[in-house]
């Protein structure tokens, strides 16, 4: 078989492709001429490895979660820390490679979009530690729901754009980005935050990403001498997902598990289930050819999640090709089974998963029982939820920190 | 030579410049733009490009990118405008074209849209996300419809490529005038020339240009360079400011 992370004229079996306006062809034409280049110069990924290593603390640990795997008797369950990078998620990891790629372009400006707000922080960190300068687009939506990560992206020099077309979300965010590039790409860089998009994104993402998996496969056999039974990630657009299941590809007894947004239930329609559900269809937009969640006439769905970051209309072709090969199975879990799973992670572990990272320990919470003591499963916790303490509390429904909101509303209100 | 090259052709022995104006079908409503047509046609545009609309227009700026929401919100589907087209194809005798983006086609299933494309009468497509190298099943459907796919040049393209989009062009060939989405200002320079010089040594096809096209001025620049002068956003926003009984002044005023 083919390496199933390496596409065929931007293809992964009928999923991909790059749907660009002809303005960006020859930006595209560099960029994987670019990318190819430091793919093949072993020099980049050691530069890569180190960087990470000093600025974002990697490799990360796996963590053995003991009282959770006594919860469930069944599998012994293991964590991967994403958490712990710099700026809180796996997006760093993406963001990192590609600054590395923006300085041998010799460009000196990076755009991004954002939904929740991590990739643009972490976007903004980097422009802040190369010296490039930087343009945020976020959704006015997200705008409103993610106020401190539009603090922080200020404080760290870049200029954060409000989308305030269409759904005003992240799908919003990108083609506002494209825009911005298809203008100024002589001197930019578009830092696209997923595996998503036209051909060489979703490849170029997932190869970035690929440092977790193959963290996690050393960790794992270090640990406990076997491979793992399955292992569980969150799916947005689709990175941290790859980039953990990547290094099990060819390990055809690690079931690999993708946990999709089931947002209010399937069957309500409010959700982000491109793959797990039968409510997506095949489509081209945003420059790719994937599942979307669309109507007869291709016009896009709105979406729903409890998590920002998975609220996505369409999903990796990487990811997509997976399912159909059968290599991934996909389920989604409900913003309540979301909520519960977290808190039963920060009461048992002391861990505290982003909302999009909760998802994958829903799903592994309902299967683990099942399995037998000698299995192992590990559980991608792609980000961390503290930082997110005014969405989470909201998702929480917290009173005390409601009225704590309001005391402080009261005493800026006295303010001038 | 195509009926749609033909057609420009026979228009072009009349004028020395052609223009092209554009409408979303279905904005601010499908009685507006039958209007809006009405008073365009009358004002002696040559050619047309009908929008649908597409809830995700990457190559589009705010104005149309607004339109487009717009239409869609107020019920602007794929099947009445293809019911608007027959009824404006019918009704005028200028050349229209479909501008969309292709996701539109695909869902519809390529081949069946290009052939309804025909039926209801129209020329051509404009399709700006689909560049040649993935427009296979559209390039098989536009020949066996004899309807003609309206390929894009920009700046950005190598002379090399320019000569490979005009191999699987036909009709005329759209340059966009440069970098950005539509409705942003154009600066009509020896820039420009140079652009267009290069568009023209790589085909005989007719020359359109478009972005950036506001005024009597702008298409007094164009004279003697390209065939078809492309105006866009402009009568949109002026739907925009002034109503659709302004459009048929400001079209006539153009040339």
């Amino acid at each position: 078989m083919a390496d199933p992370l390496s596409p065929d004229r931007g293809y992964f079996g009928k999923f991909g492709g790059a749907y660009l306006p002809e303005i960006l062809v020859a930006t595209f034409r560099s960029l994987e001429a670019a990318f190819a280049a430091a793919q093949a110069d072993p020099g980049f990924w050691r530069e890569y490895e180190a960087l990470l290593a000093e600025y974002s603390c990697r490799p990360t640990p796996l963590t053995f979660c003991e009282n959770l795997t006594r919860d469930c008797g069944g599998a012994r369950i293991f964590v991967k820390r994403e958490d712990l990078n710099h700026t809180g998620a796996h997006k760093a990891n993406n963001v990192l490679g590609q600054g590395l790629l923006v300085r041998r372009m010799g460009k000196k400006r990076v755009i991004a979009e954002t939904g929740a707000g991590q990739h643009g922080v972490a976007t903004a960190t980097m422009a802040a530690k190369f010296g490039f300068e930087c343009t945020v687009y976020m959704g006015e939506v997200d705008v409103e729901r993610q106020s401190p990560n539009v603090f922080w992206m200020e404080r760290l020099g870049a200029r954060v754009v409000s989308v305030k077309d269409g759904s005003r979300i992240l799908k919003d965010a990108i083609n506002e980005a494209f825009r911005d590039w298809a203008a100024n790409m002589d001197s930019t860089h578009y830092v696209l935050g997923t595996a998503c998009g036209p051909h060489p994104f979703p490849a170029m993402v997932a190869y970035f990403q690929s440092i977790v998996g193959k963290e996690v496969r050393r960790q794992v056999l270090e640990r406990t001498g076997r491979l793992p039974k399955r292992v569980y990630a969150c799916v947005g657009g689709g990175s941290n997902a790859l980039g953990v299941f990547s290094a099990f590809l060819a390990d055809q007894t690690v079931e690999l598990v993708g946990v999709e947004a089931g947002g209010r239930g399937l069957h309500t329609h409010k959700h982000a289930a491109r793959l797990a559900s039968a409510d997506a269809s095949l489509g081209v937009a945003q420059g790719y050819r994937t599942y979307f969640l669309q109507d007869a006439d291709g016009q896009m769905h709105e979406t729903h999640s409890v998590a920002a970051g998975l609220d996505y209309i369409g999903v990796s072709p990487i990811l997509a090709h997976l399912r159909d090969q059968g290599r991934v199975r996909f389920e989604s879990a409900t913003d309540d089974e979301v909520v519960a799973a977290l808190a039963r992670t920060v009461q048992r572990e002391g861990l505290i998963p982003a909302l999009e990272s909760a998802h994958a320990f829903a799903q592994a919470f309902k299967e683990a029982p099942q399995l037998s003591p000698d299995d192992v499963i590990v559980i991608n916790q792609s980000g961390r939820g503290d930082k997110d303490i005014f969405t989470v509390a909201d998702a929480f429904g917290d009173p005390l920190w409601r009225d704590f909101i309001r005391r402080k509303a009261a005493s800026y209100a006295s303010k001038p | 030579m195509s009926a749609l090259e033909a057609r420009i052709r026979q228009a072009k022995s009349k004028n020395d410049i052609l223009l092209m104006t554009h409408i979303v079908i279905g904005y601010p409503s499908f009685a507006a733009s039958l209007e809006i047509v009405d008073a365009m046609v009358e004002a002696g545009v040559d050619l047309m490009e009908l929008q649908i609309p597409f809830s995700e227009p990457m190559a589009d700026g705010p104005v149309i990118l607004a339109a487009n929401q717009k239409a869609i919100a107020a019920g602007s589907t794929v099947e009445r405008c293809f019911a608007f087209a027959a009824t404006v194809a019918k009704k005028h005798p200028i050349p229209f074209l479909f501008m969309s983006y292709y996701n539109l086609l695909f869902r519809a299933g390529v081949g069946s849209f290009v052939a309804r494309m025909r039926a209801a009468g129209v020329h051509g497509a404009i399709v700006p996300d689909l560049p040649p190298e993935e427009a296979g099943e559209y390039l098989d459907a536009m020949q066996a419809a004899d309807t003609d796919p309206i390929f894009i040049f920009s700046p950005s393209t190598s002379d090399e490529r320019l000569r490979q989009i005009a191999g699987h062009a036909r009709g005329f060939v759209y340059c966009v005038a440069r970098k950005g989405v539509t409705g942003l200002h154009t600066t009509f320079s020896a820039e420009l020339d140079a652009y267009l010089a290069r568009c023209r040594a790589a085909t005989r096809l007719p020359l359109a240009l478009g972005f950036g096209v506001q005024d009597k001025t702008d298409v007094a620049f164009l004279r003697g360079k390209v065939d078809i002068a492309v105006v866009g956003t402009a009568t949109l926003r002026l739907i925009d400011d002034e109503g659709v009984s302004a459009v048929g002044a400001f079209v006539r005023g153009l040339r």
